[in-house]
């Protein structure tokens, strides 16, 4: 069965780069402009992974994480946060807030596949 | 897998340049005393949200200016700096400078390399400069897109590469938390590992980052206390060897390898209680967090969709109204008895298309905001270059217009505005001299007026110069004389070539002049009007159709054809008694209306029909306007007034003299619409001279 991703990130090249780089990988791909519309698509459909940006406007990535890790179907999926930002602190709040891991952007399709098969095959 | 990223390259600039003018009005509208922090945070993730993109699509130049802007503004808005103007100014200047360098990336243009240095140097300083006192300096993060590398530590001495060498001595850890450790380590620099004598591990790091760091990243796995680090000084043979065969920074990490169901936990209650500040900080930091949240709520979601469809879909629902008209056409001749629930159901379709059509029509629709925007900062820098103060207010932003009318009206407002600082607002000595406010106030506004968006340029300045406008037109050879009304006078600055300015300055007075701005705005189906008070100032007013898609028009009837006419430019329709048509030898007929004499423009002439009536006191005439010019149309009949849906002959056929494009009426027929204003134009190349000599 296909496995889904949820990529939010509030850029939408960015978006379009993780959609089409899972997409060619096999995965599902669900966008989400900003925290809020990522969980309410989360809300909709249970996906087997969620990629996250940090600094988005509205809720950002660690509200976003901590709100899904609220809910019971989303104990235990994989969420990992992208980030272009090299401050530990930022890494160790959303380890904090239930992440399960990060990628420091930029990054290239073929690391973002190795991550991403790495957590959910 | 290999993905060319160059597919994604247009979106990216698409946001960019959208997040720079945000970017720039944001800051054009910040109080630098009292900044709102909503806006300062918005500022800051627009400089971040390019640099991320521009970092994953490889634009390094880009990445750089934008690493520099993201770093200060990222201290004013945590408040460890005071935002002042010169902050503004050189974020500014950056946003010039990246507008530059994604233009240099798109299209190839060149980019001003000095410029780009001198910008970044600005930033430089600026974030060097100015630290608030009771702040440990926070140098920029050195981060992987980053090119300048920060160190931030004092005391141990770097290496020739910045970097420090670390030596990390760990206590008896879970193999697993070893790797975890390794692989989180291993992102701040080149890691390498070896097993000690007592089975402890011990990882040399070649780093740029602070002891401070190491404790953070190992504090959420281990007490911190049981840590040993020391300063490694150099690299030992054995760890060299290491570092040149360890793996590349991965980039990413996974805090629990294998087991994502743990991650939800906390790593270690005991490292969190042993940290009890840091975990204050966050809270702080969560609690600025929520206010982000809150206010960031305004700002909507939008989805992007190519231009082409939405014309698509306008094309399509037009077709649809079309057929709905159709419909009702033909069941009007059925038994409204008989035929009652069809002709419910008939009339619920047409309110629904009406509806629709209304909804899709307002996908076209973006605001003024979208032009207004552009000239905060026009006017800001146009007025520090004359030496003039300049106020400008901006009203009514949110009226919409239609997305072609409103790309096509940039360029003569642009005109309009820089002419109006230019020429139109005086030097602030004039204006204390003549008991004004040393400050010029300069507005611009739109709105709706019935079926037009009215936009108007208004200045406070001296005004427009009647004797030096009439002198120059003489001079130039215009038909002028001193019975004009100030309102023709006016639409002399419109000729071709016109220009009252003694000197041309480098803002206006040269290139496109006010005939283009006017010309333009004609071909757009709109007209402008200018009122001026000598002394105290000058209103532009420009009236433009709010869209050209949908066209309220009256048609007409000749012989067999229906014409539509545009109805801004009807003003009434007469059947004109037979003594007030006169002819004159060679050049046509002209009717008399109301003590006025009108060229009379016979429509079956024009296209060479067979009319009904060609004796014009059996015919009706419509009397036209345009552009302050009226003309009598003759016609057989008038037949009615409707919506009618614009279709481009050019593009379906080819351009046709006296045509501005062609629509499907209700029973089928195709109907041509008439170009007003170039019926005129060609009427009055005829008659007026022989009228009014």
């Amino acid at each position: 069965m296909t496995k889904t991703i949820l990529a939010v990130d509030d850029s939408g090249s960015l978006r379009q780069m993780l959609s089409f780089s899972l997409k060619a990988a096999g995965y599902g791909v669900i966008e989400a402009v900003d925290g809020q519309d990522g969980l309410a698509k989360a809300r909709q459909q249970k996906v087997d992974l969620v990629l996250t940006d940090q600094n988005m406007p509205g809720m950002d990535g660690l509200s976003l994480i901590k709100a899904l890790r609220g809910m019971a179907n989303y104990k235990s999926v994989p969420i990992l946060m992208l980030t272009t930002e090299s401050g530990d602190d930022i890494k160790a709040m959303g380890k904090a807030a239930g992440a399960t891991g990060w990628l420091v952007k930029p990054f290239d399709p073929a690391r973002l596949t190795e991550v991403v098969k790495k957590l959910i095959g | 897998m290999t993905i060319d990223m160059s597919q994604f390259y247009q979106v990216f600039f698409d946001e960019a340049f959208e997040l720079l003018a945000e970017k720039e009005k944001l800051l054009l509208a910040l109080d630098v005393a009292a900044p709102d922090s909503e806006d300062l945070n918005a500022i800051f993730r627009a400089a971040h949200s390019i640099k991320g993109g521009a970092a994953t699509f490889g634009f390094t130049d880009i990445t750089e200016v934008t690493h520099m802007l993201e770093s200060l503004l990222d201290r004013i808005r945590k408040g460890e700096m005071a935002l002042t103007t010169e902050h503004v100014d050189a974020f500014l200047a950056a946003k010039d400078i990246l507008t530059m360098q994604m233009e240099g990336h798109q299209h190839g243009s060149s980019v001003d390399q000095d410029a780009v240095d001198s910008v970044c140097r600005r930033l430089k300083a600026l974030s060097l400069g100015q630290a608030a006192p009771a702040v440990e300096p926070a140098p920029a993060a050195p981060d992987a897109a980053a090119s300048e590398t920060v160190a931030t530590d004092a005391g141990p001495v770097a290496d020739a590469d910045g970097n420090f060498h670390f030596r990390i001595e760990l206590p008896v850890v879970p193999q697993r938390d070893v790797e975890a450790l390794a692989s989180e380590l291993g992102l701040l620099g080149t890691i390498s590992q070896e097993t000690l004598p007592d089975q402890r591990v011990a990882f040399t790091l070649v780093t740029s980052e602070g002891r401070d760091n190491i404790v953070a990243i190992c504090s959420f796995v281990l007490d911190p206390d049981d840590l040993k680090i020391t300063h490694a000084g150099g690299v030992p043979q054995a760890a060299a060897a290491a570092v040149a065969s360890a793996p590349a920074d991965p980039g990413y990490a996974i805090f629990e390898p294998a087991k994502p169901e743990a991650s939800a936990q906390p790593a270690a209650p005991a490292a969190e209680a042993a940290k009890p500040e840091q975990a204050a900080g966050e809270a702080k930091n969560w609690g600025r967090r929520a206010t982000d949240k809150e206010g960031g709520s305004a700002e909507s979601s939008s989805i992007r969709v190519g231009v082409e469809k939405v014309d698509q879909l306008i094309n399509l629902v037009g077709e649809l109204v079309i057929t709905q008209a159709m419909i009702e056409q033909r069941i009007n001749a059925l038994d409204p008895i008989v035929h009652e629930r069809l002709l419910n159901s008939a009339s619920q379709l047409a309110r629904n298309t009406r509806d629709l059509q209304e909804a899709v029509m307002s996908i076209r629709m973006m605001p003024m905001d979208y032009v207004f925007s552009r000239f905060p900062r026009m006017v800001r820098d146009l007025a520090a270059k004359l030496g003039k103060k300049v106020e400008f207010v901006t009203r009514g932003a949110a009226t919409e217009l239609d997305k072609g009318l409103i790309e096509r009206i940039v360029d003569p407002l642009t005109h309009l505005v820089r002419n109006s600082v230019d020429h139109g607002i005086e030097m602030p000595e004039k204006r204390r001299a003549s008991g004004k406010n040393e400050t010029g106030k300069l507005t611009l506004s739109a709105a709706h007026q019935g079926g037009n968006i009215v936009i108007e340029v208004n200045d406070d300045g001296g005004g427009l110069n009647r004797e030096k406008i009439l002198a120059k037109a003489r001079q130039q050879g215009l038909p002028v004389s001193d019975a004009m009304t100030d309102g023709e006078v006016w639409q002399l600055i419109f000729a071709p070539g016109f220009s009252t300015a003694d000197v041309v300055t480098d803002v206006s007075g040269r290139g496109v002049g006010m005939d283009v701005v006017k010309r333009n705005i004609t071909a757009m189906g709109g007209n402008v009007e200018i009122h001026s008070i000598p002394g105290s100032g000058t209103t532009i007013a420009i009236s433009l159709p709010l869209t050209l898609a949908i066209l309220d028009g009256m048609s007409v009837k000749v012989g067999e054809e229906i014409y539509i006419l545009p109805l801004g430019y009807v003003i009434e329709s007469l059947q004109p008694a037979a003594v007030d048509v006169k002819e004159i030898a060679g050049q046509g007929k002209v009717v008399k209306v109301r003590e006025e004499y009108l060229p009379l423009i016979p429509l079956y002439q024009i296209f060479a029909i067979e009319p009904r009536f060609d004796d014009p006191s059996q015919a009706i005439t419509v009397i036209l306007e345009s552009d302050g010019k009226k003309a009598a149309l003759l016609v057989d009949s008038l037949v009615g007034q409707q919506q009618v849906v614009v279709k481009n002959l050019e593009s379906n056929f080819r351009k046709v003299a006296g045509i501005s494009g062609a629509t499907i009426l209700g029973d089928g027929g195709v109907s041509l619409i008439l170009d007003v204003a170039a019926l005129l134009r060609s009427s009055h190349q005829l008659n007026t001279d022989t009228i009014f000599s």
